[in-house]
């Protein structure tokens, strides 16, 4: 590798790089910005489902909202997850990053934080406005929105996996919440504990360190698969 | 000698002449070994004290429970090695284990449930924690099979469908701690089958003769769904033809 | 090591828990007669699906022979 970039001349810097694919993917999904507010707005229009379909009596209510919450959260990120890489695909800018000189782990890498910055990042803002609509106790505001700013990052790591996966395909959707949604139950395990232990008054800050570790794992690992799944749909 | 056997085993003519012979072994082996654990199991081993009759549903139980799980890495591993050495007979092990893992973990969670009916008076059981991390693994094949299924570029299905299952691999002990901690959180349902160890021989031999049919079992299917497998992807070479034409294939 | 049950009526009822044991064996047994066999179906398939490529080969190829 190292000998190829110094053979060529005007060789763009692994630095510069990277920064360029996260600043181009922060001003597309500025440009889409029509686009951001729908996961956001999934999370918010499936939860009201929960006091309608099964209670709106707040008791009932505050003992389910942690599990809800979380469970809103995963499927509004898996949801997002299929335009992960699919735009790129369609234009040929994800060939480019496959033919790049720089290791595409951290090309992929950038991409996925720039996701996890547009929805990931929001669904964590709103969290605390969607626990008072769900009678959330007091005591799991802080909790929710730690274990979702930390966990959230894990989904869009292992999601890009998925959207790795299934982006040569024309209709990746379904697939990538089947393929996916059991790699996510960890994450659900330990957030959803996280805020009933705040709720009950037990310690959590242990389970949001596991989370924490779940998260350099997934940040570690998983854009290596992500880069491979992209790097055979290209080369079939 | 050293790693040609490797290389050969990366002909697929070579391994569908090879293991000809092998499949009605295999076979033979599987049937008796099944048929004298499942006498033994049901017939002469004595019942147990705490379950009555209904214990001896371990004798096919526990067996799918291993298979389940060494089935998995038997997928993920060839897998693997189709990615990194390009080997096209792994890539047919791999496709081949899916199915095959997938029925017996579905087995597994059914005899799981009909056993659970009459021990603990319920069919299924959340905070159970084998029973959901079986549950998670069988959805981790059926992923996997749809992933499979998906792609009409059989090379592209694959390589995704091993990434997957490479992935899962690195999964697997994650979401087993995961669900096995969380039950540990709703303790109350979970009773130990049986004291594991504590087993009395009478109960154990037939056991272990079903875990050795099963195993049989197991590599027979998969030898016979990989040969199938073979034919159908070396379709365009002469030997396939060759082996059409003269009816040697069945 | 003995026969456990009094009577084969007994073996198939198992003390109440025959309906449970024996569904486990015959639902197990059948889908592993499944899994042993799906393979030959599928080469017994794919073997009627060559000759007939076959046959329609030769056709083609004796149809040109005579035209031409």
């Amino acid at each position: 590798m190292t000998a190829v970039e110094s053979s060529l001349p005007n060789q763009v810097k692994l630095g510069t790089a990277v920064t360029a694919v996260f600043r181009r993917d922060l001003l597309l999904a500025y440009r889409h910005r029509g686009e951001l507010v729908n996961p956001v707005l999934f999370f918010f229009l499936v939860s009201m489902l929960i006091p309608l379909g099964v209670s709106p009596n707040p008791e009932v209510l505050a003992l389910l909202a942690p599990g809800i919450i979380w469970v809103m959260a995963l499927l509004a990120t898996l949801l997002s997850m299929d335009g992960l890489f699919r735009g790129d695909f369609d234009d040929g800018s994800l060939e480019q990053l496959v033919v790049s000189p720089h290791p595409m782990y951290l090309l992929v890498l950038a991409k996925v934080v720039v996701h996890w910055l547009v929805t990931g990042l929001p669904l964590t803002l709103v969290s605390p406005l969607l626990g008072l609509w769900m009678a959330l106790p007091p005591d799991g505001f802080v909790a929710l929105f730690l274990s979702l700013l930390i966990g959230t990052v894990t989904l869009s790591m292992i999601g890009a996996i998925g959207a790795g996966l299934t982006v040569a395909l024309r209709k990746g959707g379904v697939l990538i919440s089947l393929i996916i949604i059991p790699f996510y139950t960890p994450v659900l395990l330990f957030g959803t504990v996280a805020v009933s232990n705040a709720i009950n008054g037990l310690p959590y800050a242990g389970l949001l360190a596991i989370l924490g570790s779940f998260m350099a794992l997934s940040m570690g690992l998983a854009p290596l698969a992500t880069a491979g799944a992209i790097k055979i749909s290209i080369n079939g | 000698m050293g790693w040609q056997w490797f290389h050969r085993l990366g002909s697929p003519r070579w391994f569908y002449e090879k293991t000809g012979p092998w499949v009605f072994w295999l076979g033979l082996a599987a049937l008796i070994l099944l048929a004298v654990g499942t006498l033994w199991g049901l017939g002469f081993a004595p019942v147990e004290r705490l379950q009555g009759n209904s214990y001896r549903i371990i004798y096919i139980h526990l067996p799918l429970a291993f298979l389940s799980m060494a089935g998995y890495y038997i997928m993920a591993i060839s897998g693997a090695i189709g990615l990194i050495w390009k080997m096209k007979l792994a890539d047919m092990v791999m496709k081949s284990a899916a199915p095959i893992g997938a029925v017996l973990t579905f087995l597994a969670l059914f005899t799981g449930a009909v056993w659970g009916k009459p021990t603990w008076g319920t069919w299924f059981e959340w905070r159970d924690p084998r029973i959901a991390s079986t549950m998670l693994l069988f959805f981790l094949y059926l992923g996997v099979i749809a992933l499979q299924a998906s792609y009409q570029n059989q090379q592209m299905a694959d390589r995704f469908s091993a990434i997957l299952a490479i992935v899962g691999t690195v999964n697997i002990p994650i979401m087993y701690g995961s669900v096995y901690w969380w039950n540990s959180l709703h303790q109350g349902a979970t009773i130990k089958f049986t004291g594991g160890t504590s087993m009395h021989p009478s109960m154990l031999y037939p056991l272990m003769v079903m875990i050795a049919g099963f195993y049989c079992f197991y590599a027979y299917a998969l030898l016979k769904s990989v040969r199938a497998e073979v034919l159908h992807r070396e379709y365009r070479t002469q030997w396939v033809k060759d082996l059409v034409s003269s009816n040697r294939a069945v | 090591m003995d026969f456990q049950f009094e009577s084969f009526g007994e073996f198939l009822a198992m003390n109440g828990h025959g309906a449970y044991v024996w569904a486990c064996f015959a639902v197990t047994f059948a889908l592993m007669l499944y899994l042993a066999f799906a393979p030959d179906i599928r080469v017994r398939q794919f073997i009627r699906q060559q000759k007939r490529l076959e046959r329609r080969m030769a056709a083609a190829r004796s149809g040109e022979l005579e035209s031409g």
